[in-house]
């Protein structure tokens, strides 16, 4: 029997994966061959998608990318015993786009059966959790504080620290929330994860219950994830049948609970507490700060919300130690982060790396430039909340710290990739647009500042008293980023401003260098 | 309709049965119901804040709030087009005027033979086979005009 491997990733099918393996099933059946096909998670390597990997006596041989037109060739030329064929692409982790990768948090992506609880438990599964069970509440937290991870849902949050709070908040009932709200154009890691290895996520929230006293969790998921949905729901299914979710994990007596919930299309639920007013059943309005959600969250009760790449990234630190996962990394920025390189690129995907790495490394090296061979014009870093960096910015490390200090985030860690045809105006008015269409409407600068932010840009390009409308921009621009709640108001200025800083000749704008 | 209005009622009565204990359960319930009906009837609002234990306006402010919830009856199958920055740098705007054109329908309209539903999307996470879109549960990336038209002849197609 000759396993293969086909992925279940929602970019794979998106690409035609699902009648790849219908047809090589037929074919395989019609021919007599003996064949299993695994549904894995992707690789991360979405130019090669639909990718199908033989497993032969010498480890796995890919082919990629592969149409269910492709299949009868492919058969003829002996893909079960890993023939060459065009479309060989060989082992596929000797590629440098792999091979140059530091997968901690996505070691298993791509390679095991996601939903099968034996495959995680083979492949290193549920051992941090062993660990885990074995220290204190207080250890774990000290565990996790020592291996520097910040959260990697943008706000890089030392994660810890934020358990620490919850784990001192005095409560009958705490909680563990999951921010799959992964709304960032550009990124799909938490995707990946949850599709390709969503019991590293349950491990994750399961570790992170144990530490604060949660004895429930709640995975907040956005509607447009129906393929995480689903391996979420059989992977906790699963986890349910084995012991390691109920009232008593892998036998220890502690009680840990997990339950996926639905978002509905709303933006702004990615932000922790109006997330926590979606999860109570209401508008996703965003709530002052303080209280933090650490004391007062989900339905009044001190509450740990963390995103999933977080939340993944730590049955690894509790299974090789705090040191092994400081160890990699840069400055403050401690650890891997999973990269997703996204828009107008020739190799997109997820590559995992220690922070350090420069963007223009990632770019070119790996990334390949642009798809359709032009020039990358400017590329956006952490979602449509990022800043625009132009090519001479392309230098910097990417690192917390770094990017701050250049007035960008790395947020989530999405990149999108514009070629020299974009028009950066018309990306700083769907920057406001963006704002326009997500805001939760609860404080003024955000509701009512994105409509004006809109129509000044509109004006700028139109040549209608260009310099007043500049200053007003960046007069409106510094009202949002002081005055609003949350990072949807504060944030919607980065990309306009420098759109306006590094590419003002699209506005109409005579560039500083020119008037000089 | 009074028959279609029996059943809806029916419909909601069972999902709200089923939902109603849970704590936080209005999103669960309002899905249930968009997935069983394919959008949430006026006449359940008032079935859901009864019994919820909450008022109509409430009710009406949640489901306004969130874009995936719709009141009116979609097409026979309703098509997501991603409208985000990743989409964009590959060709996505091109795409978005293509479809409306094909369909001769604009964002939140459905089409006059009543097969197709177009609703913008703020990412699908398919950014790396970007432009995408779905068509009811099926995703599809790096859609080029020929690709959309071929989606749609086929649909066309199979409802003949």
């Amino acid at each position: 029997m000759t396993r293969v491997f086909i992925s279940r990733d929602a970019t794979a099918l998106s690409l035609g994966a699902e009648q790849v393996v219908q047809t090589l099933q037929q074919q395989a059946t019609a021919r007599n061959l003996p064949l299993e096909i695994v549904r894995n998670g992707s690789r991360g390597m979405f130019w090669l998608e639909p990718l199908v990997e033989v497993e032969t006596a010498t480890g796995r041989v890919a082919y990629g990318p592969v149409q269910a037109s492709d299949i009868t060739g492919l058969l003829d030329a002996g893909l079960l015993e890993g023939s060459g064929h065009p479309l060989y692409q060989g082992d596929i982790e000797a590629l440098p786009y792999f091979k140059n990768q530091k997968r901690l948090t996505f070691a298993r992506v791509g390679i095991t059966d996601p939903v099968s609880f034996d495959d995680y438990v083979q492949h290193d599964g549920y051992r941090g959790l062993k660990n885990a069970l074995k220290l204190s509440p207080q250890e774990i937290v000290k565990q996790v504080t020592d291996s520097g991870l910040r959260g990697r849902g943008g706000a890089a949050f030392p994660t810890g620290i934020k358990w620490n709070t919850v784990l001192n908040a005095p409560s009958e009932q705490k909680y563990i929330v999951c921010n799959a709200d992964e709304g960032d154009s550009g990124t799909f890691s938490d995707r990946m994860i949850m599709e390709g290895d969503p019991f590293v996520l349950i491990e994750g929230m399961t570790i992170a219950g144990l530490a604060v006293g949660a004895t429930r969790g709640y995975i907040y998921l956005r509607v447009e994830y129906p393929h995480a949905h689903a391996a979420l729901n059989e992977a906790i299914a699963s986890a349910y049948r084995n012991g390691y979710l109920g009232d008593n994990i892998s036998g220890s007596g502690k009680a840990f609970h997990l339950e996926v919930r639905l978002g509905a299309g709303a933006y702004i639920c990615g932000e922790e507490t109006s997330l926590l007013e979606s999860l109570e059943g209401k508008r996703g309005l965003v709530r002052f700060k303080p209280p933090l959600p650490a004391i007062v969250g989900l339905f009044g009760q001190p509450t740990v919300v963390n995103n999933v790449i977080s939340l993944a990234s730590v049955p690894i630190i509790l299974d090789k130690g705090a040191d092994y996962y400081r160890d990699y990394g840069m400055g403050r920025s401690r650890g891997t982060l999973p990269l997703q390189l996204a828009g107008n690129i020739k190799h997109p995907g997820l590559f995992e790396v220690a922070f350090g790495m420069t963007l223009r490394e990632l770019l070119y090296d790996y990334g390949g430039g642009c798809a359709n061979g032009r020039p990358i014009r400017a590329v956006q870093v952490g979602g449509p909340l990022g800043a625009y960096l132009p090519e001479a910015q392309f230098d910097t490390p990417l690192d917390y710290e770094a990017f701050t200090g250049i007035s960008a985030v790395l947020g989530h860690g999405g990149i999108v990739v514009h070629d020299d045809t974009v028009d950066m105006a018309e990306m700083a008015r769907y920057a406001m647009e963006f704002c326009v269409e997500e805001s939760c409407g609860k404080c003024t600068p955000c509701r009512i500042g994105s409509v004006r932010g809109v129509e000044v840009i509109e004006r700028i390009v139109q040549g209608t008293q260009r310099d007043q409308n500049t200053r007003l921009l960046r007069d409106l621009c510094d009202t949002m980023t002081y005055g609003s709640l949350c990072a949807m108001g504060g944030m919607t200025p980065i990309p306009v401003i420098s759109a306006l800083n590094y590419f003002p000749e699209d506005f109409g704008i005579k560039s500083d260098v020119d008037a000089a | 309709m009074m028959q279609e209005d029996y059943l809806h009622k029916q419909a909601v009565a069972k999902i709200l049965l089923a939902h109603q204990s849970m704590p936080g359960s209005l999103l669960p319930v309002l899905h249930g119901i968009q997935d069983s009906l394919g959008y949430i009837p006026e006449q359940a609002v008032a079935d859901i804040a009864d019994a919820l234990n909450q008022s109509i306006a409430e009710i009406h402010g949640v489901i306004s709030f969130y874009h995936y919830f719709r009141q009116t009856p979609p097409g026979k199958h309703t098509i997501r087009l991603c409208r985000a920055e990743s989409c964009q740098a590959m060709n996505g705007k091109k795409l978005e005027q293509y479809a409306k054109k094909q369909l001769q329908v604009g964002f939140h309209e459905t089409s006059a033979d009543g097969m197709f539903s177009l609703e913008p999307v703020y990412c699908l996470g398919n950014c790396a086979g970007s432009p995408a879109m779905t068509i009811d549960n099926n995703i599809y990336g790096r859609v080029s005009p020929e690709r959309f038209d071929e989606l749609i002849a086929d649909l066309k197609g199979a409802a003949q």
